[in-house]
């Protein structure tokens, strides 16, 4: 199918364009940056913050580019006094209801309206009149607001409600007065946030922001009488370079375990590790399920933003979910235990730290139950964006710095453990040990493509062995995630087996990641990760020799008591 | 039908019902029980007369004698005097307020005589509550004439030839919005009529769907059946009860007689109405707002294209016409586009209905033929200034329009010419300003409206007029600054090239055009501190002058004691005391307290 396309003249050049661009993505595709705020290429156009106006011979105003369809022999400006002189005013008239503390702001220099401001040359802010003065909502361990610094763009208002069908925010009042609220007012604590972030992550200014743990990771790094330890999720090392001016998808594994040692933590540890134990707990969890007729479909459980979604909003459904706890709760209670007594350090002085790319990973470390080391399995959790700015902060040079190897034993991963980062990864590393259990043979082609890909439900039929196929299905993103319950609810979901991912790419879009409005974020991130699966020697869960010594040494085997104990938990309907 | 002596109509619009006339039509009922006229008298309640400020209105019919500010306790005069003697009661006539001739036939008033009442003709004249009096009064014949003897296209044409163009504000061509709707893909299409009427002062649609409702449904079952669309809503904002009630009442009565439902005259026509209460937001008369806020949303406009005729309510095609225009249908299906293209200018055919108020001194509602001038509404028809005072600028369009100064009151009425002259049409409300009253005020006032009603969603509108509006109320409280007049043309101008929809992008005008045209007026209050029109409480320095008696009675007065003086010597202000509060001024019995 050939696309239609339209002549018009965009800054004199005539031009043409597919019909159905619209002003702004010509304009794009002629290499002319037209500036915005409240578009994001991901969600729908609204129109609302008029950054991005032109002129259209012919208008009796500008025009707002993101939402204006190209239409054949119109003829437009986008760099004309007047454009220039509009958008100055609108940035003014912003900026003029916003706090000016941009050096101390957690978004400072990765600000969107601080660039544009910049971009477009304001010296001065003309009105001094009233500005906003809200309080802060920090009422949940993941996520801060600050209203003053909101721009009311609704960025995050079509994140929750379009690409997470989760709703929360909606805009209030009106006029100068309006505000982006949670239903009446309420902290995010005290409705249906089930804290994935994405709000934080499509935010252009620091209006929504994870909330920031640095400082007591630095407490514990600089406290001798501690033992630090930190994991790194799968998906922080294909995005952390983004937040060190690396290109977008770089990956930068070696770079990271070098400069966390150089921030001064005793083991780096990797999340791969437990993501491996996860795939020997929930495959055989599905297998048991399968062969002694448990609860199917058999629904993952590692993103805790799609833990919260399911027990605050499907409640009824939960005994679906896998009771195997996410690979960082699973890496807490083992580094609390087993690596306790194996390194011979007290666990009571051992401070678990995790790095994810994930804002809901603090409330999950926060949970009353994660305890089953007797302490607090992980103590604090850091997204990818906060470890970023520790590394500037130690002034550690990323570019330059030398690679370097994760601990043993429990940095020892396999590449079924890293692609868990990516949307129909975990489905893709179970499936490589499932077959493996089911017909005791190794699979000769490991790559199960029909399960990868952005497409926001997947679904597959993979045969295993005679008379037994496994019918699969991936959603990422809550509002696909409804999708795929709905038909559970209603009786018409065959599958055996479910991969639910609260964000869009699976982890690697997720809500602690470095903020991005490129479109290809999440695909170059996801192509890292199977980078890394291609190049990891061992690329089965199975096959980790630390996960064997694991087994052996210590839990015996899956779903063995103290499996059961350590790697296992339960959920519970969550009431606001 | 039964035949009575005598007809007593009284007004029971809600200007009328709030000034007494509920009680006027219960005392009626007993006085003429009382005499035993019960059976030759018949009492009428029609629909607003719009002329709210002379309420409540009592006409008798046959004579037609129009009673003006008729209380409870007039009523057993009026019935012995009038309907049992045959006496007309002279005080309550109507006085000119020009020649003080008492008039006793109402349309023998310059108030009415100078109108073209067409869309308000059975304002007044029928009881809203009863379909046959409207069938009487050759209602419903257009949707019959539609319906049995025109195609949809020619339904089409024959708007476009009248030249009808939208009287909710931007004046867009009717016919060609009825074209593009009937024209949109699409089997399910809407009609929605915009009865959400919120300029301040402006209450011609209230009265015409409390006055005549039915002709506003005919207006939307005409549209229906040309552009194919067998649904309508009608949107009425909920402080509306009493239009809400009425047209509940006749949407009823049109269904139980077939007018709405199925198979419409025999014809293939359906057509069914709703109504939908607005929440009083007055961004909801924006269309795209107005569709949202139908659709259950938060009433926001959304950007356009598409057009509501292409992609309206709930993504069908649309078409939205304010009460008025629909109005006017009725009338032009039934006489003909060439008749109604004979009345107004070139380019702005029929009447239109304005809204009266201010420092005026008929308050109320008038049908004019397009091309009037101004002075002719204001002096003939308004009946002159107030007082006596002097006519100073007439704000015409509501908040999106502008202020037009004298030189401009024999200006043609039209869409056109009022655009020209900075202003608009708007829906028709005519603020009248007499020399006490201040431009600058007057435009803070206007801002503070549009900063209130903004729905805050794009930049320019929200943050934009709430700066325009703390420049502008700087500039009245005397803290007016060099280059505030600047940069409020800056704003201005940038928040009318900015905006996402209609409100944002006018709500600069009453602030240009007071620029415009009173530019020294906000020049006196920054440079030289001072508000000529007196009307600014900070920016008056009071001042007491050789004319004082030294009586005291300012001295007793003033609250900080700003003013010393002798028994019988002329007292002293002292400024650096004064708090400007004007007791002196009002006190003083010898006009010996001074403003400047």
């Amino acid at each position: 199918m050939t696309t239609e396309m339209v002549n018009i003249t965009i800054d004199g050049q005539k031009v043409q364009v597919p019909k159905t661009s619209s002003v702004l993505e010509a304009a794009a595709s002629q290499g002319i940056k037209i500036p915005t705020l409240c578009y994001h290429p991901e969600l729908r156009v609204e129109g609302a913050c008029r950054v991005c106006v032109v002129e259209l011979q012919g208008a009796r105003s500008l025009i707002a580019s993101c939402v204006y369809p190209v239409n054949e022999g119109m003829v437009i400006k986008t760099n004309t006094p007047a454009v220039r002189e509009a958008r100055k005013t609108v940035v003014e008239l912003l900026l003029a209801n916003h706090p000016s503390d941009c050096l101390s702001c957690q978004r400072n220099l990765t600000c969107e309206l601080q660039n544009i401001a910049g971009d477009l040359g304001i010296r001065e802010v003309r009105f001094d009149g009233e500005k906003k003065c809200l309080p802060l909502d920090d009422s949940n361990p993941s996520l801060v607001r600050d209203q003053n610094k909101c721009i009311l763009c609704g960025r995050c208002i079509r994140a929750c409600s379009e690409r997470q069908g989760v709703h929360v925010y909606s805009f209030a009042n009106r006029g100068f007065d309006t505000t982006v609220v949670p239903a009446f007012d309420q902290g995010l604590h005290e409705v249906n946030c089930t804290y994935c972030g994405q709000c934080a992550a499509v935010c252009p200014t620091g209006a929504i922001v994870e909330k920031d743990d640095t400082a007591a990771v630095w407490r514990a790094i600089s406290d001798p009488t501690k033992h630090v330890v930190v994991q790194t999720a799968p998906a922080v090392r294909v995005a952390l370079g983004e937040a060190l001016d690396l290109p977008v998808g770089s990956i930068v594994t070696g770079k990271m375990v070098s400069s966390l040692r150089r921030l001064g933590f005793d083991k780096v540890f990797d999340t791969d590790f437990t993501a491996d134990l996860t795939i020997m707990e929930e495959g055989s969890e599905l297998l048991d399920r399968l062969t002694n007729g448990g609860k199917l479909p058999m629904i993952t459980s590692c993103s805790p933003g799609w833990v919260n979604f399911i027990e605050l909003t499907y409640p009824d459904l939960l005994d679906h979910l896998s009771t195997a706890k996410s690979p960082q709760q699973m890496f807490g209670a083992v580094v609390k235990t087993y690596y306790a007594q194996k390194a011979g350090v007290d666990p009571k002085d051992i401070v678990s730290v995790s790095i994810m790319p994930c804002t809901a990973k603090k409330a999950e470390a926060a949970r009353p139950e994660m305890n089953s080391s007797g302490y607090q399995d992980v103590d604090y959790v850091l997204t990818t964006r906060e470890l970023g700015r520790m590394i500037r902060e130690a002034g550690i040079d990323f570019k330059t710095i030398k690679e370097e190897e994760f601990d043993a034993p429990m940095g020892i991963a396999t590449g079924a453990g890293v692609i868990f980062g990516a949307s129909g990864g975990v489905m893709e590393a179970a499936l490589r040990t499932v077959a493996k259990v089911v017909t005791g043979k190794e699979l000769e082609n490991i790559e199960f493509q029909n399960v990868r890909g952005l497409a926001g439900i997947k679904e597959a039929a993979i045969p295993l062995k005679e008379g037994l196929t496994v019918k699969v299905a991936i959603a990422h993103t809550l509002a696909n995630a409804r999708v795929i319950l709905d038909k559970i609810r209603a009786g018409e979901a065959d599958y055996h087996f479910i991969e639910i991912m609260a964000c869009p790419g699976g982890c690697s879009g997720g809500g602690g990641q470095p903020i991005s409005t490129c479109l290809d974020d999440k695909k170059k991130r996801m192509d890292g990760l199977y980078q890394c699966d291609t190049n990891s020697a061992l690329r089965k869960s199975h096959d980790n020799p630390a996960v064997k010594e694991l087994y052996d040494t210590y839990l015996g085997k899956p779903l063995g008591e103290k499996s059961h104990h350590l790697l296992h938990t339960h959920y519970h309907a969550q009431k606001r | 039908m039964e035949r009575v002596r005598a007809h007593v109509l009284l007004c029971a619009g809600t200007g009328c019902v709030s000034s007494g006339a509920k009680k006027v039509e219960a005392a009626l009922q007993v006085e003429i029980a009382k005499h035993g006229l019960e059976k030759e008298i018949k009492v009428v309640e029609t629909g607003c007369h719009g002329f709210c400020e002379m309420g409540p209105l009592v006409i008798i019919y046959p004579e037609g004698t129009f009673y003006v500010r008729v209380q409870e306790e007039d009523v057993a005069e009026l019935v012995e005097n009038h309907l049992l003697k045959g006496r007309i009661v002279e005080r309550l006539l109507y006085k000119e307020p020009l020649t003080a001739e008492k008039v006793p036939n109402y349309t023998e008033i310059d108030f009415y005589k100078k109108q073209m009442r067409m869309v308000l003709a059975n304002c007044g004249h029928i009881n809203p509550e009863i379909i046959e009096e409207y069938i009487a009064e050759n209602g419903y014949a257009a949707l019959g004439k539609a319906v049995t003897t025109m195609s949809p296209d020619d339904v089409v044409a024959e708007m476009k030839k009248s030249g009808l163009r939208g009287r909710g504000g931007g004046g867009f061509p009717t016919g060609m919005k009825w074209e593009f709707t009937k024209n949109a893909k699409g089997t399910k299409k809407y009609v929605v009529c915009n009865a959400d009427e919120g300029d301040p002062g402006a209450f011609m649609d209230r009265s015409v769907l409390e006055g005549d409702p039915h002709r506003v449904i005919e207006g939307m079952a005409v549209c229906g059946y040309a552009i194919g669309a067998d649904e309508g809503y009608v949107y009425v904002r909920a402080e509306y009860p009493l239009a809400i009630k009425r047209l509940k009442i006749a949407i009823k009565q049109a269904e139980d007689m077939g007018l709405l439902g199925d198979n419409i005259f025999g014809s293939k026509f359906n057509f069914r109405l709703k109504i939908k209460e607005g929440a009083g937001a007055f961004v909801c008369g924006e269309e795209t707002a107005l569709l949202a806020s139908i659709e259950g949303k938060r009433g926001m406009p959304r950007p356009r294209p598409p057009f509501p005729a292409i992609s309206g309510l709930w993504g069908k095609p649309t078409n939205i016409n304010n009460v008025e225009t629909f109005g006017n249908v009725p009338q032009i299906i039934n006489k003909g586009a060439d008749w109604y293209a004979s009345i107004g200018t070139e380019k702005s055919k029929g009447t239109k209905v304005f809204a009266l108020t201010g420092r005026i001194n008929n308050t109320g509602l008038a049908e004019v033929p397009m091309g009037i001038t101004m002075r002719e509404i204001i002096f003939g028809i308004g009946g002159g200034i107030q007082g006596g005072k002097k006519f100073k600028a007439v704000q015409i369009g509501g908040p999106s329009g502008g202020c037009l100064p004298e030189h401009l009151l024999d200006l043609s009425v039209d869409y056109d010419s009022l655009i020209q002259a900075g202003a608009m049409m708007g829906s028709g409300g005519l603020v009248v300003m007499d020399e006490t009253t201040c431009m600058v005020d007057v435009a803070r006032f206007f801002l503070n409206f549009t900063k209130e009603e903004s729905c805050g969603k794009c930049t320019p509108c929200r943050e934009g007029t709430k700066r325009m509006l703390e420049i502008l109320t700087r500039i009245t409280e005397g803290d007016g600054r060099e280059g505030d007049i600047e940069l409020l043309e800056t704003l201005a101008k940038n928040i009318k090239a900015t905006a996402l929809c209609g409100l944002g992008q006018t709500a600069p005008n009453p602030v240009l055009s007071t620029l415009h045209y009173f530019r020294h007026e906000y020049e006196a209050h920054i440079k030289e501190k001072r508000c000529p029109a007196l009307a600014c409480p900070n920016l008056i320095t009071y001042g007491i002058d050789e004319k004082c008696k030294g009586c005291g009675v300012c001295r007793k007065n003033c609250p900080v004691g700003a003013i010393t003086g002798d028994v019988k010597a002329v007292h002293e202000l002292d400024q650096s005391k004064c708090i400007k509060c004007g007791v002196c001024f009002t006190k003083c019995k010898f006009g010996a307290v001074t403003r400047i």
